[in-house]
């Protein structure tokens, strides 16, 4: 390599410029290796892969109930969501959809609902951070401190939480719960405004993200974006409505749409995502019934401690499911739901053994990233930060 | 693997597949509510163009793309397509079963979400797509060269590792 340049050759060639694994706007270790004329992004080529931990591989090798907290680990902002896919997708398999207490279901959807939430808290503050409105964040992360309080009154774990169960709940909600649950209900749509006053008319907000990353409603769908990519394009697709499950077909609540297709549209889906899940929390909250929180399938579901602990039956039954599992029949099941970042489905094939002989994860944030290059090719530099925080990747989802 | 829910319907997208493809159409199978199609394998291209444009089907959405490794049958592998009418709000599977090598024609013309989707399927099972633009790894590095992880006579830990329970799976 010469030491000599001269300053009219560079300003004529293209430049590479590697953006990450480490840099702090990839939200994980993403690159994305960018082609530039100047400031103009010619081509960007991202490149994934370094958190990939196999999980599709480990779930061949353990049983159904063992998988569990690699779900956890994917899409770690809303785990709930991850562990609500996978449950329900083994219930399917299992053929025992039908046998879940209509508590826990209630249960389920106020977890989900949170984690959607909690997702969202972060999204938020990290991509208005990106872009430069430094303040956000710390308000975001206020909110979303008193969510993994939730999380951690009810199983012990804020992130990783590992909280739902083949057949149900892994116990009843915790004394104090549900008024934990209250007072946010009460505090969170006046913060939602407090977001919305920061950004929602900031000139300097809009002027970043209005027109940026523009995506239209066919190729959205050609490339399969989901959650709120799509409907910020203004296609009507929420897998809630599509193919309800839990109970969401007994809650009212509204899809918000948009129409531009930009950054700026999806910001606005995904803050009306949050007053929505509000609603669903509140009435799931009202329409809660009492009862048990796991079904009576003793094939299925551990026993209860007392009963483990004190009866023969109970500790049979507790040695038999933990060291051999239950077998699922033969078969294949696809079932997903809406997770914060889009559809998350679990395609599960089973061969009649304890294990699955094949799980796949179809991971949203890992088609949502594969858009990338369409929205920020012929734009600014700047605006590859822009897009990548609307888009909302958690880069241990992408990568399983 | 087709275990049928008794005479279930298996939906409007599989009568109008027979009434244009008759040949095309190898297997209908209903499980847990889920419709699986399988299909020649060199016929793929055309049954999802016809899937998307038939104005009774509109099946615009590819939801994603994978394999599966059934080690000891031939052909060796399934390829599993799930798509999604939005319009309609239904669901299909559609398979094609494969040999080790054999090509399989890409589907990134027709859908754009099969660029990735069949790029982690190469990646993971080594199946060659014919026609795609950028057959790449993905999520392993690129010059890796020990095989394909996801297939079944890979051991969980790698090759040449000595570990008790490192043994290629089933």
């Amino acid at each position: 390599m010469s030491a000599r340049y001269d300053i009219h050759d560079l300003q004529e060639q293209e430049m590479v410029l590697n953006m990450g694994p480490q840099h702090p706007s990839t939200h994980g270790v993403l690159r994305v290796v960018l082609n530039l004329n100047g400031e103009n992004v010619r081509k960007a080529v991202p490149y994934i892969g370094y958190l990939h931990r196999g999980t599709e591989k480990l779930a061949e090798v353990r049983k159904y109930y063992q998988t569990l907290p690699y779900t956890d680990r994917m899409d770690y902002l809303a785990a709930p969501s991850n562990n609500l896919g996978y449950v329900q997708a083994v219930e399917k398999l299992l053929g025992i959809e039908e046998d879940v207490p209509d508590r826990a279901r209630y249960m389920r959807v106020l977890m989900a609902e949170l984690a959607r939430i909690a997702s969202h808290l972060v999204w938020l503050g990290t991509h208005a951070l990106d872009i430069g409105a430094l303040s956000l964040f710390l308000y975001c992360f206020r909110e979303r401190e008193l969510i993994n309080d939730m999380f951690e009154k009810y199983c012990g774990a804020r992130l990783t939480t590992s909280m739902m169960r083949v057949g149900g709940m892994p116990a009843e909600l915790p004394e104090g719960w549900v008024q934990m649950l209250e007072d946010f209900l009460g505090i969170m749509p006046e913060r939602i405004d407090e977001y919305e006053n920061l950004l929602t008319e900031n000139p300097i907000w809009i002027r970043r993200t209005q027109g940026v990353g523009v995506v239209s409603p066919e190729d959205a769908v050609s490339l399969g974006l989901t959650g709120p990519c799509v409907r910020g394009s203004g296609v009507n697709y929420d897998v809630r409505r599509a193919r309800p499950y839990q109970v969401y077909d007994r809650l009212e609540f509204d899809v918000p749409l948009a129409t531009e297709g930009d950054v700026f549209s999806r910001y606005q889906v995904r803050v009306a995502e949050m007053r929505q899940s509000l609603r669903i929390l509140r009435q799931a909250l009202d329409q809660m019934p009492e009862g048990p929180w796991v079904a009576e399938l003793p094939d299925y579901v551990l026993p209860s401690k007392v009963d483990a602990m004190t009866s023969i039956e109970g500790q049979t039954r507790h040695f038999v499911l933990t060291i051999h599992g239950y077998k699922a029949p033969p078969g294949e099941v696809y079932k997903a739901v809406e997770g914060p970042k889009g559809e998350l489905g679990y395609y599960i094939v089973s061969d009649g053994d304890s294990k699955a002989y094949r799980m796949h994860v179809r991971a949203p944030s890992y088609y949502n990233l594969a858009a990338l290059p369409l929205m920020c090719e012929n734009r600014p530099v700047q605006d590859v930060v822009a897009v990548i925080g609307s888009l909302d990747i958690v880069l241990g989802e992408v990568d399983r | 693997m087709s275990t049928e829910d008794g005479q279930a319907d298996p939906g409007l997208a599989v009568t109008r597949l027979r009434d244009a493809l008759p040949d095309a159409v190898v297997e209908v199978g209903v499980h847990r509510g889920d419709t699986t199609v399988v299909v020649a394998a060199e016929r793929i291209v055309e049954v999802c163009r016809l899937l998307r444009d038939d104005p009774e089907l509109r099946f615009d959405y590819l939801v994603d793309v994978t394999a599966v490794d059934w080690l000891h049958r031939e052909p060796r592998f399934d390829v599993v397509y799930h798509l999604f009418s939005i319009s309609r709000n239904d669901m299909l599977r559609v398979k094609i079963r494969v040999e080790d090598r054999q090509p399989v024609d890409s589907l990134a013309e027709v859908y754009m979400l099969a660029n990735w989707g069949e790029r982690e399927t190469y990646d993971m099972f080594g199946i060659n797509f014919a026609g795609h633009p950028d057959l790449r790894r993905i999520l392993l590095p690129e010059d890796w060269e020990d095989g394909f992880p996801l297939r079944k006579d890979f051991a969980i830990g790698g090759y040449g590792i000595w570990a008790a329970d490192n043994v290629p799976f089933r």
